[in-house]
């Protein structure tokens, strides 16, 4: 199964200073103390990432790590000090203006933090506010407005201003609009970081369900690990401008690259992102308990491998690849290595 | 605490003022030396001149290749007498054709009920049917106490003004906002604009426009617009980032982004600047009649010049009445909420469209059978003139010993001796001292801008002039900041009271400054006191609103952790709100001081002896020059001033960590 490269970035920098633009003549690869010792802020460094067809890849890292720069230069809301961006086979960085606006008005949507939906606009017209900008015909964009609103579950408040709805609904009409013109790659900044933490929760369902109906290609900005791994296909761990490890959470967990990952997936509860496969063992007996996807985590499994005397069969495409016995899950849920 | 190098610095400069100050006249005997105290006429600059043969000669002999000077301002003229004669027609005229004796009539103005009516359908529009009670019961006092034919003018040309003011202020805004250049070089012009005192260009506006109501225009409209185009580009530049990436990441155009998104989000703070727009065209309203405006406010100039106390009152109060409608119809409009849209078809979508043009047509109608449907019959108007004066008689008959002792003890105690400080400072050290006290405040380079602009104010031969401004200004303001302060510290402490006071203060600056003067000329007659009351009054409302903002945006928990701390009440007051409310109280002692010299020239006319008088008195001989000259160096006592507060304010945020 070949997968496609949707958007590809080789050495991004964002350098913010009187002399951003001339360092990287006279350096290769400033270190960050380089950087200070010029007066530059090194906002986005080094950074290498390519998003596949279909993934949801999730930038992660605490505030002032430089992922809302990052995902600004990759939309070139920020334009990067240098730097190629390929998407869709088309170098974005050498995009015209003119060009730039029909790639984000075909191919591009955003959700932003604080929503950023017009005050002066009702829920249907700030939905149907991409294709107004087209000059979509006004009877046609609300009835494409209408049934994304119904997409996202907010039938019957069309006519509400977005003062009348509550933080949730309002980051739902954030979405329906990034969502209208049924764009190529969904960029979600920090969607769900304004909201309560039950809201957050239900908001995750909710981005997962969509996302199993739409089959995007996401990148998705959080600082918030639980939620990283909830949602990531693969995650990117940035520090100080720098992208530290690039992986899926499983890897993460396992195999953090540096002190810094290590750091944050100490605390995270391994049941969630361990799968089937990694702990089966060689396929001993012949009498099984019943059966388990391979890439079930462990927490999804658990009761039902420990109910049983009898281990489990592991399945890939209908194979049988291994099995998992009572004792190895045990072993994972209460941290024994 | 003992003495630091500050307060040496301070005492230092302190008291050589105050020495050369008292000496400066036995100084200039002693040495014979006259130019000690006077700047020495044959070095005086000849600025006067410049300015007044360069206007001569745009007027007379400038010439663009293709059109002269003469034909820009024609031009100008005739784009603004169409609208306006127009909303003449409309409103008080009628609509006719041919000259004099022959001209037939073939529609009539709006009538009165028509007029009330739509103004009450705007006010419902814009908010609810309180303010459409408010502004019913504020036209109908017009109609009913007979200003009804003057206040249309008044309403036709600020219905000219405004939009002009409004929509030129946005889009210069808008300009400024796209090019930093622009707003670079737009900055100090509008700092000159809303520091130099109207009367200073009503002269040139009077020279290139001619006396009428296009003149007055002219001026309203550049009195008017320098704020609009302040809150345009602050209101741009605060539309949260967010939304301007969403205009880009769903694709706007430039256009788009202005037009669909930043213009549309900022609404509700545009229209703050457009209520500042339609409260200075008020304000204009009396001046503007100097150059021709007509109106209410040509009858409360031909009032005070008659001393008619009666009728000066009552076209004052329709002034104010009229601005207090207009101000709440406008702040209703930046804080409007939208309303379900009514179903159903054209007239029930919009029954407030429908029902103005019922009236306007029923009236119309009616108004040729029954007279008073189009004007309000004469017989039913009441005057209140004869009231207001007797009650002024009384007041002067019985009470003037009072008035007088209370006139004589504020001269003798603080006007006199403060007025004898500042006239005895001899100019080359005013304008040292002056230096180093911008420079000690807000840096060197402050420092140097003042000692240059106080000695353009020598060298223009208007030193003693200024020094009685700065004098009665800071005399005004020293007053009406020991007033306002505890005002505003009461009103931020006890709620009840604190909706009365700035209650209060809000209608203080809804009244036309022209109108402070009434009253305080009856009661003290003409001279420096009268004056200081004028401007206290006119001044006192930022006083007071800064000091209660400042109060109350105390951030809650220090307030809580002083009070776990044991503070009394007093305590809390003195050491922990009033230290962290400063820089507030700052920004208000510069609102104070700005508004106190704006008012100061218009207090000319009861007879100062300042800077004002000298541009009262180029506007009564047409002297471009000397009004401009006299005008510039108010701008600069205002500029200086204005910097150094700000310096300050900013100095104490900084250091209060905010």
């Amino acid at each position: 199964m070949t997968v496609n490269v949707l958007l590809d970035c080789k050495n991004i920098w964002k350098l913010y200073g009187a002399k951003a633009n001339s360092i990287l003549d006279t350096h290769v690869n400033p270190d960050i103390n380089t950087l200070k010792a010029e007066g530059i802020i090194g906002a986005v460094r080094a950074v290498n990432v390519q998003i596949m067809q279909g993934e949801i890849f999730v930038i992660m890292g605490l505030s002032g790590s430089g992922k809302s720069t990052l995902v600004r230069c990759l939309s070139r809301l920020v334009e990067p000090t240098t730097g190629s961006i390929k998407f869709d086979g088309v170098d974005l960085l050498k995009a015209t203006d003119s060009e730039l606006i029909e790639i984000r008005r075909k191919k591009m949507g955003m959700v932003f933090q604080q929503f950023a939906l017009l005050p002066h606009l009702t829920t249907i017209e700030n939905v149907a506010f991409p294709l107004d900008v087209q000059g979509v015909k006004k009877d046609v964009r609300e009835a494409r407005a209408l049934d994304v609103i119904e997409l996202v579950g907010l039938k019957g408040r069309e006519n509400y201003y977005p003062r009348q709805l509550s933080g949730g609904q309002q980051q739902r009409v954030g979405i329906a609009r990034s969502l209208v013109v049924e764009p190529d790659l969904w960029f979600l900044d920090e969607p769900f970081s304004a909201l309560d933490p039950l809201i957050r929760r239900e908001m995750q369902d909710e981005f997962i369900r969509l996302q199993n109906l739409l089959k995007k290609t996401i990148v998705f900005i959080t600082h918030d690990f639980d939620e990283a791994i909830r949602l990531a296909d693969r995650i990117a761990v940035m520090k100080d401008g720098e992208i530290e490890q690039i992986a899926d959470p499983e890897q993460l967990v396992l195999n953090p690259a540096t002190d810094y990952v290590a750091e944050f997936t100490r605390h995270v509860s391994r049941a969630k992102v361990i799968k089937a496969a990694t702990i089966m063992s060689p396929i001993k007996k012949d009498h099984f308990g019943g059966e388990v996807a391979h890439d079930a985590t462990i927490e999804e499994i658990a009761d039902q491998v420990e109910g049983s005397k009898l281990p489990h069969k592991v399945m890939r495409d209908g194979q049988v690849i291994g099995q998992i016995d009572s004792s190895a899950v045990v072993n994972i849920l209460v941290g024994r290595d | 605490m003992g003495l630091n190098r500050h307060h040496f610095f301070w005492l230092t400069l302190l008291g050589i003022t105050l020495m050369l100050s008292s000496f400066s006249f036995q100084l200039y005997k002693a040495f014979d030396a006259r130019w000690i105290i006077r700047f020495p006429k044959k070095y005086e600059l000849p600025t006067e001149k410049w300015i007044s043969a360069f206007l001569d000669w745009l007027v007379d002999s400038a010439n663009f290749y293709f059109f002269t000077f003469r034909d820009i301002t024609r031009a100008i003229a005739s784009l603004i007498e169409w609208p306006y004669q127009f909303l003449r027609n409309l409103l008080i005229e009628g609509f006719q054709s041919g000259l004099g004796d022959q001209a037939v009539q073939y529609a009539p103005s709006l009538s009165w009920v028509a007029v009330i009516t739509v103004v009450v359908a705007i006010s419902y529009y814009a908010s609810d049917w309180r303010l459409g009670t408010l502004t019913c019961a504020c036209f109908a006092y017009l109609a009913v106490f007979g200003q009804w034919q003057s206040a249309m003018v008044t309403l036709a040309s600020v219905l000219i003004a405004v939009p002009i003011g409004a929509l030129g202020g946005l889009f210069l805004g808008i300009i400024a906002y796209k090019s930093r250049i622009v707003e670079n070089c737009l900055r100090p012009i509008l700092d000159l604009m809303q520091t130099v005192p109207v009367f200073a260009y009503l002269v040139p506006v009077l020279i290139l426009f001619g006396f009428g109501p296009v003149a007055a225009l002219v001026a309203t409209v550049i009195y008017a617009m320098p704020p609009m185009v302040r809150v345009t580009i602050v209101a741009l530049k605060t539309v949260p980032e967010e939304i301007k990436e969403a205009g880009k990441m769903v694709g706007c155009t430039d256009r788009q982004m202005m037009w669909k998104v930043l213009v549309p989000s900022a609404s509700s703070s545009l229209m703050v600047g457009v209520n500042q727009v339609i409260m200075l065209t008020l304000n204009m309203v009396i001046i503007a009649s100097m150059i021709g405006a007509g109106g209410l406010g040509f009858d409360v100039l031909a009032s005070l010049r008659r001393l008619d106390i009666g009728g000066g009152i009552e076209a004052g109060l329709a002034i104010v009445v009229m601005a207090i409608a207009l101000d709440r119809i406008s702040q209703a409009f930046s804080v409007r909420t939208i309303k379900e849209p009514y179903n159903g078809n054209y007239i029930q979508r919009h029954p407030w469209i429908s029902t103005s043009f019922a009236v306007i047509v029923g009236t119309l109608i009616l108004g040729i059978f029954i007279p008073s449907v189009q004007a309000y019959p004469k017989e039913f108007t009441i005057t209140t003139g004869p009231f207001w004066s007797d009650a002024m008689e009384y007041i002067n008959v019985n009470f003037f010993d009072a008035f007088e002792a209370i006139k004589v003890f504020f001269l003798q105690s603080l006007l006199l001796p403060v007025k004898k400080f500042f006239v005895g400072i001899p100019w080359a050290w005013g304008i040292m001292a002056t230096g180093l006290f911008a420079w000690k405040l807000a840096g060197w380079r402050m420092g140097i801008i003042a000692f240059l602009l106080m000695s353009f104010i020598a060298a223009s031969g208007l030193w003693s002039k200024a020094m009685v401004t700065i004098y009665l200004c800071g005399v005004s303001v020293f007053i009406a900041t020991i007033i306002g302060i505890p005002l505003g510290i009461w009103a931020a402490e006890r709620q009840g009271a604190g909706r009365v006071i700035l209650g209060l203060m809000d209608t203080l600056q809804t009244l036309p400054s022209f109108v402070y003067l009434i009253p305080v000329v009856m009661l003290f007659r003409v001279g420096d006191f009268s004056a200081m009351i004028a401007v206290v009054l006119y001044a006192l409302a930022p006083a007071v609103r800064y000091a209660a903002f400042g109060l109350k945006e105390v951030p809650e928990h220090l307030v809580e952790a002083a009070r776990m701390a044991g503070c009394t009440p007093i305590q809390l007051l003195l050491r922990v709100k009033l230290p962290l409310a400063t820089p507030q109280l700052l920004l208000g002692l510069n609102q104070t001081i700005m508004l106190a010299l704006s008012m100061l020239v218009i207090t000319a006319l009861v007879g100062t002896r300042d800077l004002g008088q000298e541009v009262y008195i180029a506007l009564t001989k047409a002297n471009a020059g000397q009004g401009i000259v006299a005008g510039f160096c108010v701008a600069f006592i205002a500029i200086i001033a204005d910097r150094v507060v700000n310096a300050s304010a900013d100095k104490q945020k900084k250091r209060l960590g905010l």
